[in-house]
């Protein structure tokens, strides 16, 4: 297939992004504002050889999944938020089995059913949390319907490299809006590893120093046995071994914490000389990146960061782009989540929040009143 | 008979993680035998069996089997049961549960999947209560039995399992009870031999638990009261139902091939397919 140039929705993007990367399978539920990409993705899997279920729920979905993983196919699922919340179990149980997979949510106006046709960024404290005990996960947040599709593939491939679950975390704005997008005609797609040992030999829950651990699938002959309770190394159950507890748990922690320069990606803008910095994540980047262009334009020293990946947080990035900078203001639709991990992060710097919630995205202008409001400027 | 001679089973367990956890007269160790029996009836090797299972004591017996298995999350092994077996139709999927577990929280995945009638096969060891957490009232406890959260006996109406998955659409339905070994294997050999989804209901004893609290406190108690209390469902058919008050119906409940999911599906995929090759088996491990 030869490079393309669509006018599509974002969930579309997912959705081809996900069958690009090599995704075959697609245990779903329908809900707003993420249906689209299991209609999309129903249409087209198919057509090379993969499969699409619709699930009785979402809990049921995201287990489907991770037993097509374990079939060893790459497999996917798309939700928001009070499917999101049905999934937390087993986004538990896929990070403690270290099973690779990814869940597109497309956020909308929380809590409960809220607010299903409006965006909004309310799951990402949950993307994080959401799941009982100590685990790591990996989230992106697109801001465009490009970045829905490339997002999506880079999950993937963060999914199989450090076998956890990777969230691409859209919004019902983002997902619903339509763009021109290039669709390359090759993207870089990283293959799950076999391991190099045979099966009398092979350990399916030891990693390598990187973090990374090759993976058999179901049927191959290693007779692995995977299961949520702690176990050792061979995946036998270990639940009252409390220094096993604590090796594999940190282990899991540290093989993503670890490597978060690697994971991260961040984007500086005019952060070089910027008194004050704007950062945000996801489609509100747009208004903000307009809202620091125009105080440029009025001679304001104003810089801007956008997370690509939100986790990993991203620290010490943010740490060196921040900079000399006295003023931080964090941009993002709901009434706080990110904002107090920067808080944390930067402990010295005045870090202010711009919050907005209701399901519209905020306008340049409000971002620009609130650069100007303080800081002396 | 020589004592020491080892079951001829044993070739198909995990030796290292022996001893097993299960209390000594629990029906599991009958359900594991009678498997392995109607998995060797049936002629299918070990080697193309996996496995799931989710959360209470009968969902323990995949961690001891030589197979790849899953040890899933509560009520829902049969749902990661549907993404093995969607992403590889080849294998022969074996699900073990419990009535807690395949009743109480996963009782929507258990009508679901039996309604799709994918190639799965379940088996359901319902000892009527959770063992695993200490004894416990289950979904399918008879109406005024004890338990630790019915001290006064339970009142609720208990699921009749089998009649419900052959409502729901599986193609092949049984129950036995723990007392019955032979009868078992045979199901559990039809079970893995029909292509499509497949119940067997073990109805089997929890002497720690339910026969302690239900003045049954031996295993030996327990066998010989599902032995007596047993009538097979040729008989029960004809039975009114004042006769059949307390009694267990053990019995095939259906036996009728039906189109199966993985296959319609492996079939669709042929007909949409333009990519050149169907199968996307095995193919995370394509680079780009």
């Amino acid at each position: 297939m030869k490079t393309e140039n669509l006018f599509i929705q974002g969930n579309e993007a997912s959705a081809r992004g996900a069958i690009k990367a090599g995704c075959r399978f697609f245990g779903g539920y329908p809900i707003t504002p993420s249906t689209e990409v299991a209609e999309n993705i129903a249409i087209f899997l198919p057509k090379v050889g993969g499969t699409f279920i619709q699930m009785e729920d979402e809990i049921a979905a995201l287990g489907a999944v991770i037993g097509a993983v374990w079939s060893g196919v790459k497999a996917m699922t798309a939700t928001s938020g009070p499917g999101f919340s049905l999934m937390q179990e087993h986004i538990g149980y896929a990070a403690m089995t270290e099973t690779p997979l990814v869940i597109v949510d497309v956020q909308r106006g929380s809590p409960s059913t809220a607010q299903p046709t409006m965006a909004s960024q309310s799951d990402m404290m949950q993307a994080r949390w959401g799941s009982h005990g100590d685990y790591e996960i990996i989230a992106l947040a697109p801001s465009s319907v490009q970045e829905c599709f490339d997002f999506t593939v880079e999950a993937f491939n963060l999914a199989e490299k450090y076998r956890v679950p990777v969230m691409v975390m859209s919004d019902e704005i983002v997902g619903h809006m339509r763009e021109k997008i290039t669709i390359p005609e090759k993207v870089d797609v990283l293959a799950r590893q076999m391991p190099f040992e045979g099966p009398e030999e092979f350990l399916p829950f030891k990693a390598a120093p990187d973090g990374t651990s090759a993976m058999p699938a179901f049927g191959d002959g290693y007779k692995m046995h995977v299961t949520g309770l702690t176990h050792d190394e061979r995946g036998y159950p270990d639940a009252s071994n409390p220094e096993g507890h604590f090796q594999l748990v940190k282990r899991l922690c540290d093989k993503i914490r670890k490597h978060t320069d690697e994971i991260s990606r961040v984007k500086n803008y005019y952060t070089d000389d910027a008194e004050i910095v704007v950062l945000s994540y996801g489609i509100p980047t747009r208004p903000s990146l307009k809202a620091v262009s125009m105080a440029r334009d009025q001679g304001l020293k104003v810089g801007f960061i956008k997370l690509d990946t939100v986790w990993p947080f991203p620290e010490k990035t943010i740490l060196e782009g921040v900079g000399g900078a006295k003023r931080v203001v964090v941009v993002e639709m709901n009434l706080g989540q990110i904002f107090y991990e920067v808080q944390r992060v930067l402990s010295g710097v005045k870090v202010e929040l711009l919050p907005k919630i209701g399901g519209e995205i905020h306008l340049p202008e409000e971002i620009l009143q609130k650069i100007k409001l303080q800081g002396g400027l | 008979m020589d004592e020491t001679k080892e079951n001829r089973f044993m070739k198909y367990l995990r030796r290292e993680r022996l001893p097993n956890i299960f209390c000594a007269g629990c029906g599991i160790g009958i359900v594991m035998n009678t498997f392995f029996n109607g998995m060797e009836m049936a002629e299918v090797p070990l080697e193309e069996v996996v496995m799931a299972s989710g959360i209470g004591c009968s969902s323990r017996i995949p961690g001891y089997v030589k197979c790849d298995s899953l040890h899933t999350t509560h009520g829902r092994p049969i749902s990661f049961a549907t993404g093995l077996k969607l992403a590889n139709p080849e294998m022969n999927v074996v699900v073990f549960t419990g009535d807690g577990d395949a009743a109480a929280i996963g009782g929507n995945h258990l009508i679901h999947s039996a309604r799709r009638n994918i190639d799965i096969t379940v088996i359901c060891i319902n000892n009527s209560i959770y063992g695993m957490t200490g004894g416990q009232i289950s979904p399918t406890s008879p109406q005024g039995s004890y338990a630790t959260t019915a001290p006064y006996g339970a009142l609720e109406n208990p699921f009749d399992l089998s009649r419900l998955v052959t409502a729901a659409g599986a193609s092949y339905v049984a129950r036995w009870t723990t007392a019955h070994p032979l009868q078992l294997s045979k199901a559990i050999k039809k079970g893995l031999n029909n292509k499509g989804f497949s119940f067997i209901e073990v109805i089997s004893q929890c002497h720690t638990y339910f026969g302690r609290k239900n003045r049954m406190g031996s295993p030996i108690d327990m066998l010989k009261w599902m032995k007596e209390e047993s009538v097979v469902k040729r008989k029960a058919d004809k039975m009114d139902e004042s006769e059949l008050e307390g009694k267990i119906i053990v019995g095939e409940f259906h036996n009728k091939p039906a189109p199966e999911l993985s296959q319609i599906n492996c079939k669709l995929l042929e007909d949409k397919c333009t990519a050149g090759k169907s199968s996307a088996f095995r193919s995370a491990y394509q680079g780009d």
